[in-house]
């Protein structure tokens, strides 16, 4: 499945995801991890820890539904894989962002911008793992 | 306020997300997928996202302690070791598989797309899958202890 290459809309997308990112260090101070703020929502450690992290996810789930009142369109979601695949896929990134205590978001953009070598490591890894299933799933199995 | 705040925070992040392409997974499998139909879009946005962090924390650490909490809470672990790496393998096959990661599936929800509330349901058994493994294993350090 082709899609359109969106260079000014994929820049301005990702200066608000650095926005938030420096936002949320500048008032709580914390990391903005997808991965953290999901496993502290579902396992919580405290009222207040909790507290913070469901509002946060709230805001996410609100950000299409922005976009959709702001521009009249909601913004696509093309799944371009089966059901089977979806699950197996979710169960072995829940494992692997818990393992290695983060994600795109927590090691790829806040850990990088802190220059952590544990955040840098981890986001090569994950890329080069990234592109060779994508390279076996397209190109050896022919799903 | 500190509530509101929190989700304004969240509410831009999910704009940026729905905006970027990364709740997208045909788009972000095609980042990837230098062989075959090869999409850069990702790249503006791992560049937009990384140069405007860089600049804001910079500016963020340069006062004594964030405006709403005692301090910066930032991760001490220091080890480039085999739970991280392999941890961070694991996820990016993962990602492969299923295009979504959770900073891009979660704002995804709010589209109402059913497939989305099915991988994060999966992540979610996932992560639960972890922690058990992780409490019923302990770690050399622990096992010191």
């Amino acid at each position: 499945m082709e899609t359109a290459f969106t260079p000014v809309a994929s820049l301005g997308g990702g200066v608000l995801i650095g926005l938030a990112a420096t936002l949320l260090m500048l008032t709580f101070g914390r990391i903005m991890g997808a991965t953290g703020i999901l496993a502290g929502v579902i396992q919580p450690t405290s009222r207040s820890e909790f507290a913070w992290r469901a509002a946060v996810l709230a805001g996410m789930v609100s950000g299409p539904l922005a976009v959709l009142a702001l521009t009249g369109q909601m913004p696509a979601v093309e799944v371009p894989i089966t059901v089977p695949m979806m699950i197996i896929g979710g169960l072995i990134v829940g494992v692997g962002v818990t393992f290695g205590a983060g994600c795109t978001s927590g090691h790829g953009v806040c850990g990088m911008a802190r220059l952590s070598p544990r955040s840098i490591a981890a986001t090569v890894t994950f890329m080069i793992t990234t592109a060779a299933t994508v390279y076996v799933v397209r190109h050896i199995l022919g799903l | 306020m500190r509530l509101v705040l929190a989700y304004l925070i969240g509410l831009i992040f999910g704009i940026g997300i729905a905006i970027s392409g990364m709740a997208n997974p045909a788009k972000v499998l095609n980042f990837f997928d230098f062989a075959g139909s090869w999409d850069p879009s990702l790249m503006f946005v791992m560049g937009g996202a990384l140069i405007t962090t860089f600049i804001g924390y910079r500016l963020a650490f340069g006062r004594k302690a964030p405006l709403l909490s005692d301090g910066f809470q930032l991760p001490t672990a220091r080890d480039i070791d085999l739970r991280l790496i392999g941890g961070a393998a694991t996820f990016g096959i993962g990602w492969g598989i299923a295009g979504f990661c959770p900073g891009g599936a979660l704002p995804a929800l709010g589209t109402g797309r059913w497939e989305v509330f099915v991988f994060v349901g999966s992540v979610i058994v996932g992560i639960l899958i972890a922690k058990a493994l992780q409490s019923s294993a302990p770690t050399a350090t622990q096992a010191k202890a």
